[in-house]
């Protein structure tokens, strides 16, 4: 038996040149093949088994939205309103109340580190995840028609629009008209229906540069910053509205995550 | 205490592919943390192949390799059934390995 | 005169109405972190016009709103030209002003993240215009120079609803910054007119 061994390591150095953009584009295909992002779906699926808190007890029986411990379509459904909550909520939030409530931990120590290093990923990292794959091939479906998630939407909507700062930027500083980008960073225009698609259908995603499992709650956090804006906090309505509106945007795409971003 | 692997192996038209996910953090020792000090060196340096218990790839490697790197190869013949073990070990002594099905 | 500001005011009153709950939604949800602080979510006319009109103000409000940003300018004395070779590392940096910078600090331009500068550098982006052979097209004369430093001091006061950053106004870059900017876009020996 022979054995033939193209050996196909990744590799995580910049590939410069004419062709950038092809080369990217092959490079992120070769990462998709083999994605680091099941080493967190993986880990992923530990933390959502595993007993935790004053109560001890796992996050299996936690309702994302399909019923208690429903993991199946579950994040394709999502941002959603939840009537024991009365809120909207995305998949962290949701994650966090779950926390709160089956495992009796407080809201302030289960996000007290909610986006994670290279090194370390946080548990909210590696459970979205694992819940996010079991989406996979499911049309996005996230709620739309109950007042409080219309008024997420209209929210979201304001706030894509809504210039502040030191540095006057809103959503739609960067991501406002087609075919622009930050260095060689592609930006979505959210308000157009293709590119929310994408967009819903690849977050959260494995980012190669950092070796960082991302979410959409880290992402909204990180612009902000980048927007020189102060902190939003995490899971609040802020954040949830964006999410919302972008997911909702994005409706009906079969999700095809987590993703692999640069 | 090595992060989890994930291993697919399928055959097809007389071949066996493999594709194997690992968790480690292949420092290569020149980076600095943000305190400005060098990460010491942390990478895989052997990964080996077995089927059905013998050894058919014995790979050196090096910190070129990034992060949380995926081994993809292609075995010629092999079968439904057959038992794939991919292990690694790193230069701190650090090890492990994986067991899959050919499907 | 005031018919039009009237007819303006109906039109941007929904508008306004919506702003307040972003308002009141901003400073519920967020909160102070390093050196941004929560002033900042408070907006200026600029920005609460621009946001109603969705940066499509109508043309009478973009020259009320770029006379008032004219008159924030400071030109400091003497030649506006700096050093090129430091106004190319303050385009390629992008410090300044976050939660993770340190406040006080020097800050960077930014400029690379949305325009093309020097032809030899292909990590640009494309949000403004390429700047690539701007001196070259312009000359370094007075009025090229203090075009150009106004741009970067207060771009608004150009153009009302713009992307670009106040750079000199937020005060986010010093004087002699904005001179070595100034310095790479418009000295002959510059990369970018090379």
């Amino acid at each position: 038996m022979r054995l033939v061994l193209p050996l196909v390591l990744v590799l995580s150095f910049p590939v410069w040149g004419q062709d950038s953009k092809n080369q990217i584009q092959k490079y992120r295909d070769m990462v998709a093949e083999g994605s680091p992002a099941e080493l967190f779906e993986i880990e992923g699926e530990a933390l959502w088994k595993k007993p935790q808190g004053p109560n001890n007890v796992s996050l299996e029986k936690c309702d994302l939205g399909l019923g208690a411990g429903v993991l199946k379509g579950a994040y394709a459904h999502l941002p959603r309103y939840f009537a024991d909550a009365d809120r909207v909520m995305d998949l962290e939030t949701r994650l966090a109340h779950c926390m709160v409530t089956l495992q009796g931990r407080t809201f302030k120590e289960a996000t007290a580190r909610v986006f994670g290093t290279a090194d370390r990923p946080s548990e909210m990292e590696s459970l979205s995840a694992y819940v996010a794959s079991l989406s996979r091939g499911m049309p996005m479906a996230p709620g739309t028609s109950h007042p409080k998630e219309k008024e997420a939407y209209e929210l979201g909507r304001a706030l894509y629009v809504h210039r502040a700062g030191p540095w006057d930027f809103a959503c739609t500083s960067c991501h406002g008209a087609e075919g622009k980008r930050i260095r060689l960073q592609e930006l979505p225009v959210l308000t157009k229906v293709e590119s929310a698609r994408a967009v819903a259908a690849t977050w959260p995603a494995y980012r190669v540069s950092t070796s960082q499992f991302v979410t959409l709650q880290w992402r909204m956090n990180d612009c902000y910053r980048q927007m020189r804006m102060p902190e939003p906090a995490f899971g609040s309505d802020a954040t949830v509205a964006l999410i919302h509106f972008i997911v909702v945007n994005g409706k009906g795409e079969p999700y095809r995550g987590p993703g692999n971003k640069r | 205490m090595a992060g989890p692997m994930k291993m697919r192996a399928t055959w097809a038209n007389g071949f066996t592919d493999v594709r194997v996910l690992m968790t480690h953090p292949m420092e290569t020792g020149q980076r600095k943390d943000p305190d400005g000090n060098l990460v010491p060196m942390h990478f895989i340096q052997t990964i080996t192949v077995q089927l059905n218990g013998k050894t058919v790839v014995d790979c050196q490697v090096s910190q070129g390799v990034s992060r949380n790197p995926v081994f993809s190869f292609r075995i010629k013949g092999g079968a439904r059934g057959d038992k794939i073990t991919v292990a690694w070990q790193d230069n701190k002594g650090d090890s492990n390995s994986l067991d899959a099905a050919v499907a | 005169m005031s018919r039009m500001l009237l007819t303006v005011a109906i039109f941007l009153f929904p508008l306004w109405a919506r702003a307040q709950d972003v308002d009141a939604v901003l400073k519920r949800d967020f909160h102070a972190r390093g050196q941004a602080t929560m002033d900042r979510i408070v907006q200026d006319r600029l920005q609460k016009v621009c946001t109603a009109t969705h940066d499509n103000p109508p043309a009478d409000a973009a020259k009320s709103i770029e006379a008032e940003q004219m008159k924030t300018i400071v030109f400091p004395a003497g030649s506006l030209l700096g050093d090129w070779k430091r106004g190319e590392r303050l385009a390629q940096g992008g410090r300044g002003l976050t939660w993770n910078d340190k406040a006080g600090a020097p800050a960077d331009g930014s400029c690379y993240n949305c325009h093309r500068l020097s032809p030899a550098e292909l990590s640009y982006g494309t949000i403004g215009p390429s700047l690539t052979g701007f001196g070259k097209q312009r000359g370094a004369g007075e009025d090229a120079q203090r075009y150009v430093y106004g741009k970067i001091y207060n771009a608004k006061a150009y153009n009302a609803c713009s992307q670009m950053p106040r750079l000199g106004f937020s005060g986010t870059l010093t004087a002699e910054q904005i001179k070595d900017l100034v310095a790479l876009l418009l000295d002959p020996a510059s990369p970018v007119n090379k």
